[in-house]
């Protein structure tokens, strides 16, 4: 490890909270119910109103709004031969393959059972992926938004209450945000010499005379909302390792940046909301703190080094299968980063981590991407987490536990437990299946528990909606393609329901006024506590899994053997 | 109440340890979820066992030893609910025989003829004869006559109490002895529904419905047993990919410990003892929802008499007017207090005995002016002489003639000011002086009140005194706030407006006045001296009819929340240290690195499985007296007793098991049972 390295993950951490505060001011004018310029022409425009919905109402049109996502792109994914833009004349997808890639770009996971640049059109990149890499991450930010009415708004002690208006939220985050944020965004990385260009590739002969092919298209365009909403879905195959998706030092700084900055922001957005913006920033201090015993880990795992390595002589920290052009460092950073926060953009391959190293990055998926996460599905995860600690260790200050002045009783209980529980349910058994079944055993590279680590990180990946890969897994199969999807879809929408749910309860419920005798939910106690429920509750679920996975792969390379 | 059993007397263990194996019928297993799949796993596992010993596949031994402490997990789980049940069983069938002997004179409706018919055929709306000796037969009213009555079958307590017909003192219990005199009685609860029958059920647990905390937990509880399902139950497909395979009394030994087996077991014997302790200290909580609401209480709303003042004035003072000497003022107000038996009146002449010893004594011609509510005044008419005293403006009234009015209202309103109540003195036609009474603050209620403060409780005195008075009062005692010259209405709606508020609220009560606002309250204690629609109207009645006992059900409302979470902070801390005891062991074999997780040192993989199980099941029991008893409880801020809390059960938890498993280990090691 180097002071250089360290400077750099300190500097990160140092702008993401210097960037919190103002990011959550911006969300929360989003957020509040003050209208927005030229807003109320937009809706009379198309029909529609700033209605306040219950939280079914809410939640159906999450699921209408996605399901039609899916459908329409999996049509233009399907026919892109068709479609125009379509300058390498690539054929249309695999249906199989189509259905995957369509779940994935709407569920904000973006795994990519495809290279991009040998496989889709500018059309299907442009008016396809990215399309629904904002309409994804905006519909996650206005679940957060749903949820954080919740607790700011004061119930009338009677059942359910209203939790905002779907359709108001998603139109404000896409068009008062997300698109010009992007368009800024967009510049800077082409100033910073990402292509963004409706040509086709191009082919070009090498000094050495090899003839090659450079793909070209609108890159910058798709980088910059990729990291920006945590999708994570690369133009190229390689994603972020590419020179021409991340081209220097600071366009790697800037993507890091943007992939957290969201997600911290809403943190504020919150403790602005309930009048307490400490609450905002004790999540995000849990959050932190959480995120640099991560990296920490995979930043002295890698920079150890692995021992075969050292035997035959090579001496110094693992650079298998990192970009020399960042370094150990930045890739730890980058690994941690794009894992804790659901992104799945990556600039090395996580197969080629060492052990505990990729470990860490598949214990932040398992962990619910709470840590940051998804861009509003961090937030709304982690006050899920919250809720269960509170009533965990609330009971011991001898009241009815309750969080932000909101109750939490049996009903918030019974859906806390089932948004935390739908994640092992499918991430553990998907992996039983692909483990025992003959197309899932087909899939990983290698044998023994590194093998085994390829399918775990895998499911992990698709239900937590990360969407990076560990490498080494064939996923492009019929098998993986449906399991993968089906992941992917029960772990978004299995999550936002009753996220959904809990939110409508709440905002029903009287805000009891804060005092002594309240549960401290700030302060140097509570991030403890909340840091260590999550890391319990999610330690407990997955140390079997992970035992056999990457903690046995460790003793392995430890004791000088390789599958 | 007055036996109270001590925690565990042979005859009750005696009687759990049955009881145990009783509560093994699935019926009554499956209200608690976590001790229900443990049950099935361990039905599974004995099968398994059977089948090896069949076979001679296996290791029947390790096996059977498996077998054997998951049933004794079970078992211990249902010890602790009936070592918790047992101690109200033995006053439930004493207060059951009382109940099944009572008989009642019923009225027939004509003139005083009666007929005896047994108790339980009584209906709401009949009325009874209670004649000297009966036992009153059912809860009621009393509607004519006055009797005293010994309620000691219910409250503990043998001195007598009088009941009579009107007022707030009308209320009588099913079970409680006429001592003397008789009475008609209008039964207002029909047989099953009686104050008796309630405590039956509720010293006996059967009526204990699940609080909704506790259902909040149980869910929570059965939602962390369906994850380590997940966890394990995929295991065998993960060995499988690995080359191996798990044996399934391993698996389940695994998931048993896993799971909140510890909470679990403890869950309901907590609940009860909660509810045992509140009867210990005789009071009667209706529902156990409200004691958990005791725990949750934001605003206490105190009657100033008797819960902040000691509930009499005394007098503290002698104030004589221009020209009149103090020693004559004494021995006027003295005499005009000799014959007046009230706290007040005697607390007058304790003090003029105090300041001037040696006063006369009462003279034999001497008669009592006795107070009335037309004069308002009282004293002694020692022949001609007439000596009064009483309120400034009821004496004055009767001198109307007297020089020195104005110089008295001024002593008088002094006094007023200052919070305490002025009575005027006069011996015939001339003006003494003004003695000052005072309310005085029990002692420690002060440091009572800042403790409650920090808990982040307020409190609320009531009183029916002018604002001035209560105003002092309210400084003097240290109270948050005060509701003066309170009526029935000023107090329900001062409940109303905090509540609205999102607080919830305590008030004690006993009129039936009082009744709408007992009902309002969040946790309403009747006194048990109160009248039938008091009791009826708050979810608690206090035997003793001692309001000062509020703020301890709000300390045992929360000691109960704190049990329950200290227990389940324990119980998931704990689940680290089993990871590290059984997984080693089970994986051992598909990758011998992983030997590397076995931090315990433990002796073999059997040893460490068995040991991990053995320290699962014997926690319960070893946790059963703190289940019982109550975390240790004191008023701070919920700050300080969340860290004290997380330290004690949270990390406690954590390091608890890793050296109970190593030094069960030991034993098994030792003893070669694995």
């Amino acid at each position: 490890m180097t002071l250089s390295g360290w400077m750099l993950i300190l500097v990160f951490i140092g702008l993401i909270i210097a960037c919190a505060r103002p990011v959550g001011a911006v969300l929360f004018r989003l957020y509040d119910d003050r209208p927005l310029p030229l807003e109320a022409g937009l809706y009379h425009l198309i029909g529609a109103g700033p209605r306040e919905q219950s939280w079914i109402g809410y939640a159906a049109a999450v699921l209408a709004f996605n399901v039609a996502g899916i459908a329409l792109l999996f049509t233009i994914l399907k026919l892109q031969n068709v479609l125009p833009l379509n300058p390498q004349g690539f054929g249309g997808m695999d249906s199989w393959l189509a259905f995957n890639t369509a779940v994935s770009f709407v569920t904000n996971t973006n795994w990519q059972n495809y290279g991009g640049e040998t496989t889709l059109s500018h059309f299907s990149q442009m008016a396809g992926l990215t399309v629904q890499n904002f309409l994804s991450a905006a519909t996650g930010i206005a679940v957060a938004f749903a949820f954080i009415r919740a607790f700011a708004r004061q119930g009338g002690g009677t059942g359910v209450a209203t939790i905002g208006n779907f359709w108001t939220d998603v139109t404000r985050v896409t068009l008062y945000l997300l698109l010009p944020a992007c368009m800024v965004l967009t510049i800077a990385y082409v100033a910073m010499g990402v292509p963004q260009t409706l040509t086709a590739s191009v082919n070009a002969t090498t000094v050495e005379g090899a003839r090659q092919t450079i793909a070209l298209g609108p890159v910058a365009s798709q980088l910059a909302i990729k990291m920006l909403g945590t999708n994570g879905g690369g133009f190229f195959n390689v994603n972020s390792a590419h020179p021409f998706e991340n081209p220097t030092a600071l366009s790697n700084l800037l993507q890091m940046l943007t992939i957290f900055v969201l997600g911290a922001g809403l943190t504020l957005t919150f403790g602005k909301a309930v009048g307490n913006l400490r609450q905002g920033w004790t999540i995000l201090a849990a959050m932190l703190a959480l995120f640099l015993v991560g990296v920490t880990v995979i930043y002295w795992a890698e920079a150890a080094g692995n021992p075969v390595h050292h035997a035959l002589g090579l001496a110094g920290g693992n650079m298998e299968g990192k970009e020399v052009r960042f370094g150990l460092a930045a890739t730890a950073l980058f690994a941690a980063v794009t894992t804790a926060a659901s992104c799945g953009a990556v600039i090395g391959m996580h197969d080629s981590l060492v052990p505990l190293g990729g470990l860490v990055t598949m214990f932040n998926m398992q962990l619910g991407e709470v840590i940051v996460g998804g861009v509003g599905a961090g937030f709304y995860g982690i006050l899920i987490y919250a809720i269960l600690s509170v009533f965990v260790a609330g009971l011991m200050v001898g009241r009815t536990p309750e969080y932000v002045g909101k109750k939490i009783e049996a009903r918030e209980m019974k859906l806390a437990v089932i948004a935390i529980a739908i994640l092992p349910l499918f991430i553990l058994g998907l992996t039983a299946i692909a483990t025992v079944a003959a197309p899932g055993l087909a899939g990983p590279l290698a044998k023994g528990p590194h093998g085994f680590s390829e399918i775990l990180y895998a499911y992990s990946s698709a239900v937590a909606n990360n969407g990076s890969a560990f490498g080494g897994l064939t996923g492009n199969t019929p098998f993986y393609n449906i399991t993968l999807a089906i992941g992917m879809f029960v772990g978004r929408f299995g999550a936002i329901l009753p996220a959904l749910a809990i939110a409508g309860g709440l905002a029903g419920k009287k805000k009891l006024p804060d005092g002594p005798g309240s549960f401290p939910t700030t302060g140097v106690l509570w991030i403890g506590l909340l840091a260590a429920i999550i890391l319990i509750v999610g330690g407990l679920t997955f140390l079997p899994s992970l035992a056999l996975g990457p903690i046995a792969d460790h003793f392995q390379v430890a004791a000088g053997t390789l599958n | 109440m007055s036996t109270q059993p001590s925690l565990f007397t042979g005859p009750i263990v005696k009687a759990a340890a049955r009881d145990a194996f009783v509560k093994l019928n699935p019926g009554t297993l499956i209200r608690n979820p976590v001790m229900f799949v443990t049950a099935i796993v361990a039905t599974l596992s004995s099968v398994l066992w059977i089948k090896s010993l069949a076979t001679g596949e296996g290791n029947p031994v390790f096996e059977g030893q498996l077998v054997f402490w998951l049933w004794l997990t079970v078992l211990f789980g249902n010890f602790a609910e009936a070592v918790a049940e047992g101690r109200g069983k033995a006053q439930a069938a004493s207060l059951r025989a009382t109940k099944a002997e009572l008989k009642a004179r019923l009225l027939t409706g004509v003139g005083d003829i009666w007929e005896w018919v047994p108790a339980h055929q009584l209906e709401k709306g009949d009325e009874v004869l209670v004649e000297t000796g009966d036992l009153i037969p059912a809860d009621g009213e009393v509607i004519a006559g006055i009797a005293s009555v010994n309620e000691a079958a219910i409250t503990g307590e043998s001195a007598p109490v009088i009941r009579e017909a009107g007022g707030d003192r009308s209320a009588v219990t099913a079970g409680t002895r006429v001592i003397a005199d008789e009475i008609r009685v209008r039964v207002t609860a029909a047989s099953g529904q009686g104050f008796l029958d309630r405590m039956i059920a509720l010293v006996e647990g059967a009526s204990r419905q699940k609080t909704p905390n506790e259902i909040a937990l149980t869910i929570l509880l059965a939602g962390l047993t369906l994850i380590f399902l997940i966890a394990v139950g995929t295991l065998p497909a993960f060995a499988s990919y690995a080359g191996g395979t798990m044996a399934v009394p391993v698996l389940v030994a695994l998931f048993v410990t896993l799971i909140p087996t510890t909470i679990s077991g403890l869950l309901s014997a907590i609940g009860i003892a909660g509810m045992d302790r509140l009867v210990r200290f005789n009071v009667l909580a209706k529902s156990g929802r409200a004691v958990e609401a005791a725990g949750d209480i934001d605003t206490l709303l105190l009657d100033k008499t008797g819960t902040i003042t000691i509930g009499d004035r005394q007098a503290t003072e002698f104030k004589p007017l221009p020209g009149i000497s103090e020693v004559e003022l004494i021995a006027a107000a003295r005499l005009a207090s000799l014959a007046d038996e009230t706290p007040e009146g005697r607390s007058i002449v304790v003090l003029a005995d105090e300041k001037a010893p040696g006063g006369e004594a009462m003279p034999t011609s001497a008669e009592p002016i006795a107070f009335t509510s037309q004069t308002r005044v009282s004293g002694l008419q020692i022949g001609e002489r007439s000596l009064v005293k009483g309120a400034v403006d009821a004496v004055l009234r009767r001198l109307p003639d007297a020089a020195d009015a104005e110089a008295l209202r001024r002593i008088a309103d002094d006094i007023a000011r200052t919070g305490g109540t002025p009575l005027a003195v006069a011996d015939g036609a001339r003006l003494l002086g003004v003695v000052h009474l005072k309310d005085i603050v029990k002692a420690g209620i002060r440091e009572r009140f800042g403790e409650l403060r920090r808990m982040g409780i307020k409190t609320v005195m009531i009183t029916g005194d002018n604002p001035l008075t209560a105003a002092s009062i309210a400084a003097e005692s240290g109270v948050d706030d005060f509701l003066a010259e309170a009526t029935p209405e000023d107090k329900l709606a001062l409940i109303r407006r905090e509540q609205d508020g999102g607080k919830l609220v305590a008030m004690c009560g006993d009129g039936t006045n009082d009744a709408p606002a007992l009902a309002q309250a969040n946790v309403g204690v009747a006194m048990n001296t109160g009248t039938q629609a008091a009791r009826e109207a708050g979810n608690m009645v206090d035997l003793d009819s001692d309001p000062t006992k509020l703020i301890e059900i709000v300390g045992l409302g929360k000691q109960l929340l704190m049990t329950r979470g200290a227990l389940t902070t324990f119980s998931i801390s704990n689940d680290v240290a089993k990871y590290f005891a059984i997984l080693p062991a089970i994986f051992v074999a598909l990758y011998p690195g992983l030997g590397a997780l076995n931090v315990m040192a433990l002796t073999s993989p059997e040893s460490a499985i068995l040991s991990a199980i053995i320290f699962n099941a014997i926690i319960i029991p070893l946790l059963v007296p703190l289940a019982l008893k109550g975390v240790k409880y004191r008023a701070a801020d919920a700050g300080s007793l969340l860290a004290r809390n997380l330290g004690i059960y949270g990390l406690g938890g954590l390091i608890a098991p890793f050296v109970g498993i190593k030094l069960i280990d030991l034993a098994v090691s030792g003893l070669n049972l694995a």
